[in-house]
């Protein structure tokens, strides 16, 4: 039996039959973990001391019958911008390099008490300031079907980790596509739940009003038993909402008879490379072929979201970066003259490129004399792009469209045109100004062999019909997450190409 | 002729609610702690942090709005106001600019000139930053968050006051209500009261107001007088030398008595407020408002009127004890023990007031509970002490709150009934007096008084001052 | 209609973001913004009159806590990170007045 091959939920059954040990399914991570980080380097931190500390609690745990979770036992990785009590916490960047919270986050501590261990921190874009973990602090994270490409972001530590089976699952944190958009690269499951739904308590906030956390799976039945996990009404998070179901695992039913799927026209048209289309129209087909009514439709407004988006996130995240300033926690320049200039060199000194960027358009967008014009506005439009998911939900239960317009870019080609990257957030980045859930499922590969994910979106608080749609499409179609490609190979060329850059 | 200047005088006053734990975290609200004590990653920023609305801060809020009466907004919200300074852990204050939680009240200020209604503009909710220290040996500064997310109300007036007078009785008529509502204790000392100052002067008649100027930092009645007369006397300088005021934030130094501009290149005062988005709106409905309405305490004035008709209380008297909330707690508490209001009125008005002033007390500076008032006004009546050894006792309740009985118990202060006891004190001071005596029966009425006087100073005041006057008659006529 | 960021505006926007740049990056800077606000600037086709703002995107409202102390003393883990402390606070360069 290939411990790796499973599922998390198959995993956690071997474990409660004895089948499997813990300590058996940590060894199996971390062994693939150490020939995949090399090349593929999904990992900020992996603890291997604590994983094995934690494996041997929760195997104590499950063999008294005090543990009687579908996900005990099973090792899981956390996006770095995750906070957990003592250890690392960077979101990829400098300025945290040496962050370690005295707190955990609420997702976490939920997802530990479903038992799982914890491997360690997986990379991501600064700050989850980007869509191809390529502005990491620590070095690019490597698709892990071709390592010559992106893996998306800013998730992209996440999705590669659960795609090289260097964990069973993972959470990410998705405020603009951020786990949809690499899950859909990468090849396996992802989910942001509705706004509201996982608590953000430790979550480090990029836009405070758009972030959600969620989880990366290799199936449709494990991103429901994750979302199970994580889900809470947290009374320390302001904006968590108190849901009557956090029953997801029951949407696992193959069904979709008389579910009407819509597909915005504006979704599959200019700018969507031909493969991708295809893969996504084959997949609605086989939703058709199971008893779904599919049409196309007009969603309207969809060329709008991105410049409403990025002035809301970056005007957020321009306030909420401003913490990160050398006195409380975090990098301190080591040469500065006076406070301000302290301030100045730290942050300066502490952020990437890109996160400047944003704090710059962010802070020029609430400036006094501009905060009408740019930022109201922006919040005008938002209210708007809500109106039309509300029309578009009066007639359709699910709208399906691609989740990214291409498969994933070669690596060192995105950065250095940032609204052109922008772009490639247009299907994912609407759901987020709406608060809506949204799900990338594989539906393929292209030529290149890169996979292609289909985004399923759903009115607020209709994960479970979003579950039920991607399982109907599994069920039909025998898939589970892309299998990696032959890593070693890869690992060769890669390495080869470019040494990893010093943690 | 010189020409004549009018002052015209806005304030922002912020007001440190009595709650017991911070404004958006679980965190003691406790004063004078070691520092950092009272934190936790909200009040200090940590990275993934949220804040959650405390709702004792919202139905102060609310309960000082209505009592200034102002309008309540009903639907509020909070905004984070940007602006970096290490006091400041996020570098946001989380504050309210765009929907304060109420707006356009007064309050009834008296002047010289008859009553005059201050108008006030708006009052919100924020949090208080953290303290800064300064190491002169280090020339560092050292940052404490305890007081980081205090809550906060600040009351902004409308530009309605025209001298310092004004602003001092607008003071203490705010402290008075907030003090009544018991919704702060409003220590200027330990800044839960603090003012800043926006003042501008004009030609007398002059329709226009002129260029204003803001000044922080004043935490004392002293200063905010000191302040505006400094601040008045400079703007009237600069225009009578044909130059502009400058419209700035200016800070005034109590030491030195001088205000100087807070001028820096780093302070550009953008804070480029934008909606809280980790808290929801606050939703505030009819009921909710008639719910405040209806637990607000009595204040002053109905406070007064109950007095004088209940306990027939002089109107002067009355006015006094209900002018601190403090005292006025104290004359209730101190009547419903002992039923005497009038007496306790009188221990008040005389003794206390009297000691507060030699020893220059606020109200809140009180320590003498009202249980032991009562018991010295029992313990007098019975006749167990003395008038003069209560007034002594007193002086002992007012510093250190003895217990009264314990206190006369332990210092043998007990009337002295023993009637034999007093007649040999009283024999022993004639005999020992002979002179004094003899002025007496020779017609010196005044020597009786000498004699009197010995009699109690050899019983040690103990004794009751009749009966003893009674004896010395009664020998000296034999 | 292209928007036009100059030095002052640069200049000013890195004082409220306390970032200072090199020129290289000031240059850049410009011309990120420039593109980026044209962008943004695409909104103003859409006709918003009327449309109230939407800062939070569900009518979730008064979501308080009860004013209960709960904390204890968190100096230790307040200052576990601290870049520069001095006994229990955080020393920083000195702050004016």
């Amino acid at each position: 039996m290939e411990i790796l091959e499973l599922t998390a939920l198959e995993l956690a059954k071997k474990i409660k039959a004895g089948e499997v040990t813990v300590r058996q399914a940590v060894d199996a991570a971390l062994e693939k973990a150490e020939a995949a980080e090399p090349v593929i380097n999904s990992y900020v931190t992996l603890d291997r001391e604590d994983a094995y500390a934690q494996a041997d609690e929760i195997q104590k745990k499950i063999d008294a019958g005090e543990l009687d979770s579908p996900l005990a036992g099973v090792p899981v990785a956390i996006k770095d911008n995750m906070c957990i009590k003592d250890q690392l916490t960077t979101c990829s960047s400098k300025i945290l390099s040496n962050f370690k919270p005295t707190y955990t986050a609420e997702a976490v501590e939920n997802l530990k008490k479903a038992g799982v261990v914890i491997l360690g921190k997986t990379n991501m874009d600064e700050f989850a300031m980007g869509s191809t973990t390529e502005t990491s602090y620590y070095g690019p994270t490597k698709n892990p079907h071709n390592t010559a490409h992106v893996p998306g972001g800013s998730s992209g530590g996440s999705c590669a980790a659960v795609a090289a089976g260097e964990c069973f699952g993972a959470l990410g944190s998705d405020t603009g596509g951020s786990i949809r958009q690499p899950s859909s690269y990468c090849g396996v499951v992802g989910m942001k739940p509705t706004y509201g739904t996982v608590s953000r308590y430790g979550l480090v906030a990029y836009g405070s009003s758009l972030d959600q956390i969620g989880p990366i799976a290799k199936d449709v039945s494990d991103c429901a038993a994750f979302l199970e996990a994580i889900a809470s009404h947290d009374p320390k998070d302001s904006t968590s909402i108190a849901r009557e179901d956090y029953r997801f695992t029951e949407a696992l039913v193959s069904d979709v008879k008389g579910l009407k799927i819509g597909i915005p026209k504006d979704y599959m048209g200019d700018g969507l490379d031909p493969e991708v289309k295809e893969a996504v129209m084959n997949a609605a087909k086989v939703l058709e072929e199971q008893g779904a009514v599919v049409e196309m439709f007009d969603l309207g407004l969809v060329k709008y979201a991105i410049p409403a988006y990025y002035t809301i996130a970056d005007a957020e995240a321009s306030s909420n970066l401003e913490r990160f300033d050398g006195v409380k926690y975090g990098y301190r320049s080591s040469d500065y003259e006076g406070l301000h200039n302290m301030y100045k060199k730290t942050r300066s000194e502490g952020f990437g490129a890109e996160v400047k960027r944003r704090i710059m358009l962010g802070s020029f967008v609430l400036s006094s004399g501009y905060y009408d014009a740019y930022y109201l506005k922006a919040l005008r439009t938002k209210a708007l792009i809500k109106q039309e998911f509300d029309k578009a939900f009066e007639t359709y239960d699910i709208i399906l469209g691609p989740a990214a317009p291409t498969t994933a870019p070669e690596l060192g080609k995105s950065l250095s045109d940032p609204l052109k990257m922008y772009l490639g957030d247009i299907y994912t980045i609407s759901v987020n100004l709406a608060g809506l859930p949204g799900m990338s499922v594989p539906v393929g590969k292209d030529s290149k062999g890169l996979p292609v994910g289909m985004q399923l979106i759903g009115n607020a608080f209709e994960e479970k019909t979003l579950i039920r749609a991607a399982y109907t499409y599994e069920c039909a179609t025998g898939k589970q997450y892309e299998k990696m490609a032959d890593l070693d190979g890869a690992a060769a060329q890669s390495q080869a190409a470019d040494g990893k850059e010093a943690r | 002729m010189a020409k004549q200047y009018e002052t015209v005088i806005g304030l922002e006053v912020h007001i440190e609610l009595a709650t017991k734990t911070k404004i958006f975290c679980g965190c003691s609200t406790e004063f004078g702690s070691a520092p950092n004590t009272h934190t936790c990653p909200v009040c200090t920023g940590m990275p993934g942090s949220l804040p959650v609305l405390n709702k004792q801060v919202v139905e102060y809020a609310m309960a000082l709005g209505l009592a200034t009466n102002c309008r309540i907004t009903q639907v509020c919200k909070f905004d984070r106001k940007n602006y970096f300074y290490p006091d400041n852990p996020q570098n946001y204050q989380i504050s309210q600019l765009y929907l304060p939680i109420a707006r356009d009240g007064y309050v009834e200020i008296d002047t010289s000139a008859g009553p005059k209604k201050v108008r006030i503009h708006e009052m919100h909710m924020e949090e208080d930053a953290g303290k800064l220290v300064h190491d002169e040996w280090d020339d560092t500064s050292l940052v404490d968050y305890n007081r980081s997310g205090v809550p906060l109300v600040e009351i902004v007036s409308e530009p309605d006051m025209r001298s310092a007078d004004e602003v001092i009785a607008y003071l203490e008529k705010l402290r008075m209500i907030a003090q009544y509502l018991g919704v702060s204790d409003c220590k200027l000392q330990e800044g839960s009261m603090r003012a800043d100052v926006n003042l501008s002067v004009r030609e007398v008649g002059a329709e226009e107001f002129g260029t204003r100027t803001e000044m922080k930092n004043l935490n004392s009645f002293k200063a905010i007088v000191h302040a505006i007369d400094g601040e008045r006397q400079r703007q009237i300088e600069l225009l009578e030398e044909g130059k502009e005021v400058i419209q700035e934030t200016r800070r005034w130094d109590d030491n030195k008595e001088h205000s100087y501009a807070m001028r820096s290149k780093e302070d550009a005062q953008d804070y480029r407020y934008f909606p809280e988005p980790d808290l929801v709106p606050i939703v505030i409905s009819d009921e909710w408002i008639a719910k405040i309405r209806a637990q607000q305490p009595e204040l002053r004035t109905e406070k007064l009127e109950r007095y004088k008709k209940e306990f027939d209380i002089p109107q002067y008297d009355a006015e006094l004890i209900t002018e601190s909330k403090r005292v006025a707690d104290l004359f209730e508490k101190a009547v419903e023990l002992c039923g005497k209001p009038k007496k306790v009125s009188n221990w008040i008005m005389g003794e206390m007031f009297r000691l507060m002033k030699d020893k220059s007390m606020e109200p809140e500076d009180l320590v003498l509970s009202p249980e032991h008032l009562a018991k010295l006004i029992d313990m007098t009546d019975a006749g167990t002490i003395s008038a003069s050894v209560a007034r002594k006792v007193f002086e002992h309740i007012f510093t250190d709150d003895v217990d009264p009985e314990k206190y006369v118990e332990e210092n043998g202060l007990k009337t002295v009934n023993d009637e034999g006891a007093i007649w040999e004190a009283v024999e022993k001071v004639i005999a020992d007096n002979p002179q004094a005596v003899a002025d007496y029966k020779g017609g010196k009425e005044k020597a009786f008084g000498a004699l009197m006087g010995q009699s109690m100073r050899a019983l040690k005041g103990k004794a009751d001052a009749g009966a003893v006057r009674e004896m010395l008659m009664e020998i000296l006529k034999a | 209609m292209a928007n036009k960021i100059s030095d002052e505006t640069i200049e000013y926007v890195g004082i409220l973001a306390k970032l200072e740049l090199s020129d290289e990056e000031k240059e850049a800077a410009k011309a990120d913004m420039e593109k980026m606000l044209d962008y943004i600037d695409t909104l103003n086709e859409l006709d918003t009159t009327g449309i109230e703002p939407m800062s939070h995107v569900f009518p979730v409202n008064n979501v308080f806590r009860e004013d209960v102390v709960t904390n204890g003393d968190g100096r230790a883990d307040t200052l576990a990170n601290a870049p520069q402390r001095k006994d229990d606070t955080f020393e920083v360069p000195r702050t004016i007045g």
